[in-house]
């Protein structure tokens, strides 16, 4: 008995999946741009083939990232990838050495019971049969945990789990009727024959006793074919064909292609590798402090492959990168989310064709632009020359006491220092790009570049971290750019200003734009340790809240913007701090009124703690009678 | 005729029955709290665009509110999107949204980017 009806369900989708692999394979390597090309060529031949390779083993059958964070949902991903790919490694195996022949049909393998009946009789062919029960045993118990998440998502340890579209629903049903359909079919024609180990032996026996085992073993053998050939055909049309595509993207990803600023096929492989597991919905403080569930990355990477309106989850977002660190997959969210914000200029879209088994790239007419520049109305200024520059930005001059304070740290180093937005300057451009108004940005960008270049300075401190960023990573200029926080810290280090120690309780609120965003986590906790004694939070880095008050969120209203900062000032506060301290103008903005401690940047802490120089003061005059001081004999 | 350097201003009269309020309704469709503005004009004083230009968000919103769609589209592009006025503002209105709204009003409607 070599073949049998029943498997073509089964040829059919594995030989349509496998065709359908290799096309968007093809498809995908020829939409990347020429550089990546090569880098994807250099990595195949290089260092990365082999960390890929690891990174696979890892995270996509392990699920190692996952595991860390949550057990449980770790265990449910692990036993149902790492589980099948080791039911499909060794029922290879066992067909090439207990079958009729070597280099079977693939059919043969994962059917094996049904064309072997017998198989199970002499201690090594039992021994193995119970690795296979094992296996078996090892994938229902997962499967068990994502029927139970489906249902309570609390009682393994998430909070939400998403939504599923329809085709979603039906893919899912055929998932998770794989395996048990495996488990009868198998235990049947066991029980039939008397063989099988102790899950299919134990429960084949038991149902023989009271069925005609091998006749009822047909239909499931049926079942099992079919739930694996839809599973298979429908798998490009839904979340599950994350599977092969997350190997794509660990390999292109090691080979050191990134997400960069416009729709191409990386972000498309990236879109297509979010399995939807809900971990960044946990994670989004949308969602669990402003009930906001229908905006998390998940739902973004959805909308873009069903050709959705992106509009509202695109733009209703703090940007405030949790998610991105969150990722198991490790998919660059934020950058993705600002290819959608810059949607309307961008020159290419992808729309799906052939039902949705493929998606067609285009080139979007770009409305006309004015080609006069919109900002000329700024001043042209000359500036004074300086070494050192310090630029406020707007949401500084909103808080005048953290300008205050830094014009005072600023004196106290003696350094020569100038402040070129002190009638106020021009935005940095920053919040124009969180729009998605890049080519703006871009005019405000030279105009301040134009400043800082005739300037002639080496050093620009700025108190903002939107501004950092900005200038960090979108201008060209020749200056060291620093956070006020990195410069405290230089000014400590090169002992320029003395501190006295105050002792006073401080917990740190990280802001994102400084810490998650741009990477700075120790300047500032550096320095406050110099000068306080500074208390742990629990949130610490890459898991420091967001203050709310985000620009990089434009649809948000000031009622939810409250609601997120009033939570995060409740956690920050748990220990009864002398100081909420910041590092950021705005996060001390929008938590200053929502708390009753007293939110500081870490400027002011600074100027309060800074040493006097000791003036030498004149009291000779009250030392003599009045009218000797005053020249009268 | 001598000049004196100033002149009568021409009569003005705004029709409210058929000035064209289509992209007043379509920001206040997308971001209802422009109602509560009290035209307070803190958003003005706190301007950064307003430091170099007479440019002034309270005006803008009149204008909106009149439907003299044409002024505005020349000033609202003026705005830097820097958001200090949603942060001065006392009732809360999302000032960003506002003009993000009217920019993208004007490109829908018109059919040119602002």
């Amino acid at each position: 008995m070599q073949f049998d009806p029943f498997v073509i369900p089964f040829n059919i989708g594995l030989y349509f999946i496998l065709i359908y692999a290799v096309t968007r394979s093809v498809i995908w390597f020829r939409e990347l741009s020429r550089p990546d090309k090569l880098r994807l060529q250099r990595g195949f031949f290089g260092k990365a083939f082999g960390q890929s390779l690891m990174e696979i083993f890892l995270e996509s059958l392990i699920h190692r990232k996952i595991l860390k964070k949550n057990l449980r949902i770790g265990y449910m991903h692990m036993s149902l990838a790492f589980g099948w790919f080791l039911l499909i490694l060794f029922g290879t195996l066992e067909v090439d050495i207990f079958g009729a022949s070597h280099l079977n049909a693939p059919y043969k393998a994962i059917f094996f019971k049904f064309f072997n009946p017998d198989h199970g009789q002499t201690p090594f062919e039992a021994g193995y049969s119970f690795l296979m029960d094992l296996i078996l045993a090892f994938i229902l118990s997962g499967l068990l945990l994502a029927i139970i998440k489906r249902f309570s998502s609390k009682a393994v340890g998430m909070k939400k789990t998403t939504r599923l579209k329809t085709l979603d629903k039906v893919a899912l049903t055929s998932l998770w009727l794989i395996f048990p359909s495996r488990l009868i079919a198998e235990s049947l024609t066991s029980g039939a024959y008397g063989t099988g180990s102790f899950l299919t032996g134990t429960l084949g026996s038991w149902l023989a006793s009271f069925l005609s085992a091998n006749e009822v073993a047909y239909p499931f053998w049926w079942l099992y074919s079919l739930s694996l050939g839809t599973f298979f055909v429908l798998l490009p049309l839904t979340r599950y064909l994350h599977i092969p595509t997350e190997l794509f993207l660990i390999f292109m990803r090691n080979s050191g292609i990134s997400t960069g600023d416009k729709t191409g096929a990386f972000s498309e492989v990236e879109v297509h590798s979010c399995s939807s597991c809900g971990i960044c919905i946990d994670q989004c403080q949308l969602s669990f402090s402003a009930g906001i569930n229908n905006i998390q990355s998940a739902y973004l990477m959805k909308a873009i492959r069903n050709n959705a309106d992106t509009y509202d989850i695109a733009h209703n977002c703090l940007l405030c990168g949790r998610c991105d660190r969150a990722c198991p997959v490790g998919i660059e969210l934020s950058p993705i989310r600002m290819i959608q914000r810059r949607a309307g200029e961008s020159e290419t879209k992808y729309t799906n064709t052939w039902k949705g088994y493929f998606r067609n790239k285009h080139s979007v007419s770009v409305q006309k632009q004015n080609t006069k520049s919109i900002y000329d109305f700024l001043p042209e200024s000359n500036p004074d020359k300086a070494d050192i520059l310090y630029f406020a930005g707007c949401m500084t001059h909103l808080t005048p006491s953290i300008k205050i304070a830094m014009t005072r740290i600023m004196n106290a180093s003696g350094l020569k220092w100038s402040f070129i937005d002190e009638k106020g300057g021009v935005c940095c451009g920053r919040p124009l790009m969180l729009a998605g108004q890049d080519k703006e940005a871009r005019e405000l960008i030279n105009f301040n570049s134009q400043i800082i270049w005739k300037t002639g300075a080496h050093t620009l401190v700025t108190s903002c971290p939107i501004c950092y960023k900005v200038f960090k990573e979108s201008y060209y200029l020749d200056v060291e750019v620093l956070h006020h926080t990195q410069f405290i810290k230089n000014c400590i280090d090169e002992d320029l200003v003395k501190m006295n120690f105050i002792h006073k309780k401080v917990t740190y609120h990280s802001p994102c734009e400084l810490g998650r965003n741009s990477g700075i986590y120790d300047e500032p906790r550096e320095v406050l340790k110099h000068v306080a004694n500074l208390e742990t939070t629990g949130f610490e880095d890459e898991n420091s809240l967001c203050c709310g008050g985000s620009l990089g969120n434009i649809i948000l209203s000031q009622a939810k913007k409250r609601q997120i900062a009033t939570d995060v000032a409740a956690e920050l506060t748990k220990k009864n701090p002398d100081y909420l301290a910041t590092a950021c103008p705005l996060c001390k903005k929008t938590l200053a009124p929502v708390t009753k401690s007293r939110v500081a940047d870490i400027s002011e802490i600074v100027a309060e703690a800074i040493v006097l120089p000791v003036i030498k003061k004149n009291t000779e005059r009250y030392k003599k009678p009045v009218r000797e001081s005053a020249g009268i004999a | 005729m001598y000049k004196f350097g100033f002149s009568l201003t021409k009569a003005r009269v705004i029709n409210y029955e058929s000035n064209d309020r289509s992209i007043v309704d379509f920001i206040l469709e997308r971001e209802p709290s422009l109602n509560l503005c009290i035209e307070c004009g803190g958003c003005s004083a706190t301007c950064t665009t307003g430091n170099y230009t007479n440019f002034s968000l309270r005006e803008i919103h009149i204008l909106l509110k009149r439907g003299e769609n044409e002024q505005v589209r020349d000033k609202i592009k003026q705005c830097m999107l820097c958001g200090k006025c949603s942060l001065v503002c006392p009732r809360g209105v999302n000032t960003r949204n506002v003009v993000f709204l009217a920019k993208q009003a004007f490109q829908k409607f018109t059919g040119h980017a602002v």
